[in-house]
């Protein structure tokens, strides 16, 4: 009953509109849209540089501060263990608010714009990044700890010379997951007016080469992701195989 | 309001906002900006609008588990596959979600068939790679135990496997069904009319009918996700319980 054509609500609109610029080699093909017209997608691939750098920094900054805010949640509740059911219940609790309807919630506050994308977004990575980074230190051989504590270690010198090295697998592990997921859930801050892939994908919602333009981008930076993580967590802790929790 | 300070004010501003959004979910009101038309808001639409995000996720996670659970355990019981099974949960994550709508409704059309398909696309691998994993877990002993026993291969997923997995599949089940409760919110984009239709019609509903989507959208996740909670509480084994307290 409600069902608008979503190319003229306005919550999406980056203000200059969107248009399908045919081109030359194109023309017929972009105005049909019966296929993906991957001439055309190669000569105005440029058009999609922005956005793709928009979706990037949305990532980066989100998965940044996640984990800058979920190291130190760890660090909080490794001496205070009372402290995990309740880090693990909030994080799991955000988790679950759907993300278009977290950024909405936020406009009021927060206003339009990349601020509150990636202040959902983050929130959205501690859940996974916190529940690695616990698991990791719990992981920890105890004999690893002892003999540590035998030479003499203080509590801080254990946590940062022997607890968080064995730890690395688990934590890039839970950096895996968070970064490929908000890649995803990504797309959909258009809803938050932060731009990205997403408001290139719903400013023209039937233009079935963007479409798949952008999920194709999207798609590889991912895999991108997933393979830097893999190549660091050799590099870090050469010893052990990543394996996500 | 007058006494707020200015760095109150867009505090002051949200307050506004939140509980305009409330009055709309329990009162109709004139369309916004004078677009005309049926009026909008009150429980009569909302409720139309929720039993629809309701229906369409339900099927999709039937989908899901109809498609996912049998696959995965039987891979999990042979013992098969593990790359392919955790390779598929990986992949799984990385799928855009408004990509995935917005190509499903561009390519193969709109409509609640489509929609419920599209939504299983990311039910499918969390309960996948949970089922095959929580299989692999089963205690070996338990599973020769029962072929000692003389139960049948199907016997033996059956009763043995597939109860003692049930708590990592509920945890799949879990991912996957908040993954396709929250998606549901775009399939108005595909022609569903879920919650989603008051985010994506601002221009009917207005800033107040947007947030009363946003609010009515996170609580029916939240009640989602406590009574799944529920549920795999409910389908863990007796002895499963014992060994975690004891553990």
């Amino acid at each position: 009953m409600l069902a608008g054509l979503p190319a003229l609500l306005p919550i999406a609109q980056n203000g200059d509109g969107f248009v399908r610029d045919p081109g030359e080699s194109g023309t017929s093909c972009v105005a049909e849209n019966d296929t993906v017209c991957v001439g055309w997608a190669l000569d105005n691939i440029d058009r999609y540089v922005t956005p793709t750098l928009e979706h990037l920094e949305l990532v980066v900054l989100s998965v940044g501060f996640g984990f800058v805010l979920a190291f130190a949640m760890a660090l909080l509740s490794h001496r205070r263990r009372w402290l995990v059911p309740t880090f693990t219940g909030a994080t799991g609790v955000i988790y679950t608010i759907p993300s278009v309807a977290l950024f909405l919630l936020l406009l009021p506050i927060t206003g339009r714009g990349t601020t509150t994308a990636v202040i959902a977004l983050t929130l959205y990575t501690l859940q996974i990044i916190y529940r690695n980074i616990v698991t990791g230190l719990a992981n920890v051989p105890e004999a690893a700890k002892d003999s540590g504590r035998g030479m003499g270690m203080t509590d801080r010198q254990l946590l940062w010379k022997v607890e968080l090295p064995l730890a690395v697998p688990e934590i890039i592990a839970g950096l895996r997951i968070a970064t490929v997921s908000t890649v995803a859930i990504a797309t959909l801050a258009v809803f938050a007016g932060a731009g990205g892939l997403g408001a290139e994908i719903y400013n023209d919602i039937d233009f079935k080469t963007g479409i798949v333009v952008c999920g194709t981008i999207a798609i590889a930076m991912a895999i991108a992701f997933d393979a830097l993580y893999v190549g660091a967590q050799r590099w870090i802790s050469p010893w052990r195989k990543v394996r996500p929790v | 309001m007058s006494l707020a300070t200015p760095a109150l004010l867009p505090l002051a501003d949200a307050f506004d906002s939140f509980s305009g959004a409330i009055e709309f979910i329990f009162t109709e009101r004139e369309t916004a900006g004078g677009v005309g038309g049926e009026p909008v808001g009150g429980l009569e639409q909302i409720g139309d609008l929720l039993w629809t995000h309701i229906e369409v996720s339900a099927l999709a996670v039937a989908l899901s588990l109809a498609i996912a659970l049998p696959v995965g355990l039987y891979f999990g019981h042979r013992g098969t596959g593990e790359l392919v099974a955790v390779a598929i949960g990986n992949a799984g994550r990385a799928i855009p979600e408004l990509a995935l709508i917005a190509f499903m409704a561009a390519f193969i059309g709109v409509g609640l068939l489509n929609v419920t398909i599209a939504l299983a696309v990311l039910g499918i691998p969390p309960i996948l790679t949970n089922t095959f994993v929580g299989v692999r877990q089963v205690d070996r002993g338990a599973v020769e135990a029962a072929r000692g026993m003389g139960m049948s291969e199907t016997e033996v997923m059956r009763k043995v496997e597939l109860p003692l997995a049930a708590p990592t599949i509920m945890s799949g089940v879990r991912t996957g069904a908040i993954n396709i409760v929250a998606t549901a919110t775009i399939a108005p984009l595909a022609g569903v009319l879920t919650l989603g239709d008051l985010i994506l019609s601002r221009n009917v509903v207005g800033d107040d009918g947007v947030i009363a989507g946003a609010i009515v959208v996170a609580l029916l996740a939240l009640v989602v996700e406590l009574g799944l909670s529920g549920i795999q509480r409910l389908v863990t084994p007796k002895g499963l319980k014992v060994q975690r307290a004891s553990a």
